[in-house]
């Protein structure tokens, strides 16, 4: 059987592609569909959901397009939410691997830092490193990568401390390499698969992250974010609760499909190990 | 006891190095943020060129920056947390006094998701694989997708201002005069949704993971061993299966502190109740950035502590920590 073909196997996991298929559409699509400026003003302020069949979901507070602000939205959440991601895992693997195979002074010092940036709740962090920095896109990313290292590095450095005695690695030694290269070189490739393994966990975290920075107004004021939406139509809760209700639900359905998709992934890599 | 205090050693040890790179960490943001101490002052009180000249000679600030780095750390010795920009008053004044009104919520919360949670694990991790344990596994994924600040705008929506049964934010009703068990009560149901949002979003975590641990704990020998003895089914999932599975979920406890002191922050900003959270959005709001700080420093501090009492629960719970040190 194939990897994809393992993959599709789950009810969940096939749920999972189809939800972050949509949304990867939607992202694509936003320009073409909703070109010009999302957070511009398209018809009557507050026109509920279903009424004009050109806004289909209604306006909010200031009359832009429900519709096309959740397209736009799409793109800040996936953007954000995969390039954190990415920066999180990438400090994690390098500090990790550097820990675990330095030992010792640095490895202590390291890892007191690990400890100190989790006893710091992370989205104080991300707040506090946003305000005093100042909201733009990829300050959140940095925010963002700031609070979400420290996972991937504990794994990646117990990880490193099996693989670094193996054989291979003496081998390396003998051969003379310098030990930074035996560290990114041999080992880091293969202590990555359990920190991979996080990757769902950490986009969705970020994503939920996001939206949440934006709720509280410290998103890219430029850019129409979903929690950014959430925000504007809190103030007219009580007379058009739509308006916090849909964005929120593109948030959960996203982060909900991140989560499916990679339980379907670790089951279909798990599949493996346990046949090989 | 003596494998206590050598546990509680250790750590303390540990926590003094964590609590320093925490306090540079946030002497580092402090200096890139524009402004100093003296700005934030003298926007409360007002004065002129030659007052700031003078104030930033008298406080130091015109000093190396080691120099002022040590003493910051003076000052966090005496507790001194500096000067508030926004409420113009000594920030320990401020979070001292928010301080309660998080740890309630936080405390409630964590009975909520940790009791709830743990129970549904129980019920689903009775029987892995079953449909409950299938329906159960989904439900928590989804809870666990949501947003704590949606879900609590959600909350408010039906039960504040659909169905009226709930305050739809705030501690208590304002200048209600109500004292006693009457204010407390009154307190309580302004407390049930920012509960409730805080709660939920945890629960899944603590389902998720006891529902995990059982899976695992019924392939162990013990678990055979008791169904050969003939103990009840009851018997074996309560006291053996469920009973191996709570460890880690109390070592989660500690874990989770921190995450949900951020949680705090947005869901005491969508039902304002006056707490710690509360007070960070508003030192943001305010560009308020020592109180910001300090607020980050007292959430570190807070950490460590909860972390330490979980450390010495889960001592008590299993006799194999720490008896190795205790004796050598």
């Amino acid at each position: 059987m194939s990897r994809l073909h393992r993959f599709f196997r789950t009810p969940e996991a096939i749920a999972g592609a189809l939800i972050l298929a949509l949304l990867v559409a939607m992202a694509l699509a936003a320009p073409l569909l909703f070109p010009g400026d999302p957070q511009a003003i398209a018809g009557p302020a507050l026109l509920p959901p279903f009424q004009d069949w050109s806004l289909p979901l209604g306006t909010d507070r200031l009359g832009r397009d429900v519709l096309a602000e959740l397209f736009h939205g799409a793109r800040t959440s996936l953007a954000v939410g995969l390039a954190a991601a990415a920066a999180a895992l990438l400090i994690g693997a390098a500090v990790g691997t550097l820990a675990g195979f330095a030992s010792g002074l640095l490895d202590e010092v390291l890892m007191r830092v690990t400890d100190a940036f989790q006893t710091v709740p992370s989205f104080l962090l991300a707040l506090a490193f946003v305000s005093i920095v100042g909201p733009s896109l990829g300050v959140v990313v940095a925010a963002i990568a700031l609070s979400a290292w420290t996972g991937p590095a504990r794994v990646a450095r117990a990880e490193v401390l099996s693989i670094r005695e193996r054989d291979y690695v003496a081998g390396a030694r003998i051969i003379g390499m310098h030990p930074l290269e035996i560290a990114f070189r041999e080992v880091l490739p293969n202590a990555l698969p359990p920190v991979l393994a996080l990757s769902s966990v950490i986009v969705a975290a970020a994503i939920l992250t996001e939206a949440a920075l934006s709720f509280l107004g410290l998103g890219d004021p430029n850019r129409v974010t979903w929690g950014g939406m959430i925000a504007e139509g809190r103030t007219v809760l009580r007379t058009a609760p739509f308006l916090s209700i849909v964005p929120g639900v593109a948030l959960v359905l996203t982060v909900l499909g991140v989560y499916l998709a990679g339980e379907g992934v670790v089951e279909s890599t798990a599949v493996r190990r346990s046949l090989s | 006891m003596t494998r206590a205090l050598t546990l509680i050693r250790r750590r303390l040890v540990g926590s003094v190095f964590v609590l320093l790179i925490v306090i540079i960490g946030s002497f580092l943001l402090l200096e890139a943020a524009p402004g100093d101490a003296v700005d934030a002052y003298i926007v409360s009180t007002g004065g002129d060129a030659g007052m700031i000249e003078l104030l930033r000679h008298r406080w130091g600030l015109d000093q190396s920056e080691l120099t002022r780095l040590a003493n910051y750390l003076w000052a966090l010795l005496h507790l001194d947390l500096g000067q508030s920009i926004t409420f113009s008053r000594p920030i320990r004044e401020i979070i001292l006094e928010r301080l309660p009104t998080t740890l309630i919520l936080m405390g409630s919360a964590t009975a909520l998701s940790f009791g709830l949670g743990s129970a549904l694990g129980i019920y689903a991790g009775a029987k892995p694989g079953s449909f409950r344990d299938r329906v159960l596994s989904i439900g928590s994924l989804a809870l666990y997708a949501v947003p704590g600040f949606w879900l609590g705008l959600v909350l408010i929506v039906v039960f504040a201002v659909d169905l009226r049964w709930l305050p739809i934010g705030g501690i208590e009703t304002i200048a209600s005069g109500k004292t006693g068990l009457a204010r407390a009560a009154d307190i309580a149901t302004h407390l049930v949704l920012p509960v409730a949002a805080l709660g939920f979003i945890y629960l899944a975590l603590y389902l998720r993971m006891m529902r995990a641990g059982m899976a695992e704990a019924w392939r162990q020998d013990f678990v055979l061993a008791a169904r050969a003895r003939g103990l009840t089914r009851r018997r074996i999932v309560l006291a053996h299966v469920a009973r191996n599975a709570l460890l880690p979920l109390v070592t989660m406890l500690g874990l989770q502190s921190a995450q949900m002191l951020g949680g705090s922050v947005v869901i005491e900003s969508v039902f304002a109740v006056p707490g710690l959270g509360r007070l960070a959005q508003e030192a943001v709001a305010g560009r308020d950035t020592p109180l910001l700080l300090g607020i980050i420093l007292a959430s570190a501090f807070l950490v460590i502590v909860i972390n330490l009492l979980v450390d010495l629960a889960y001592a008590f719970l299993d006799p194999r920590v720490g008896a190795s040190e205790a004796n050598a």
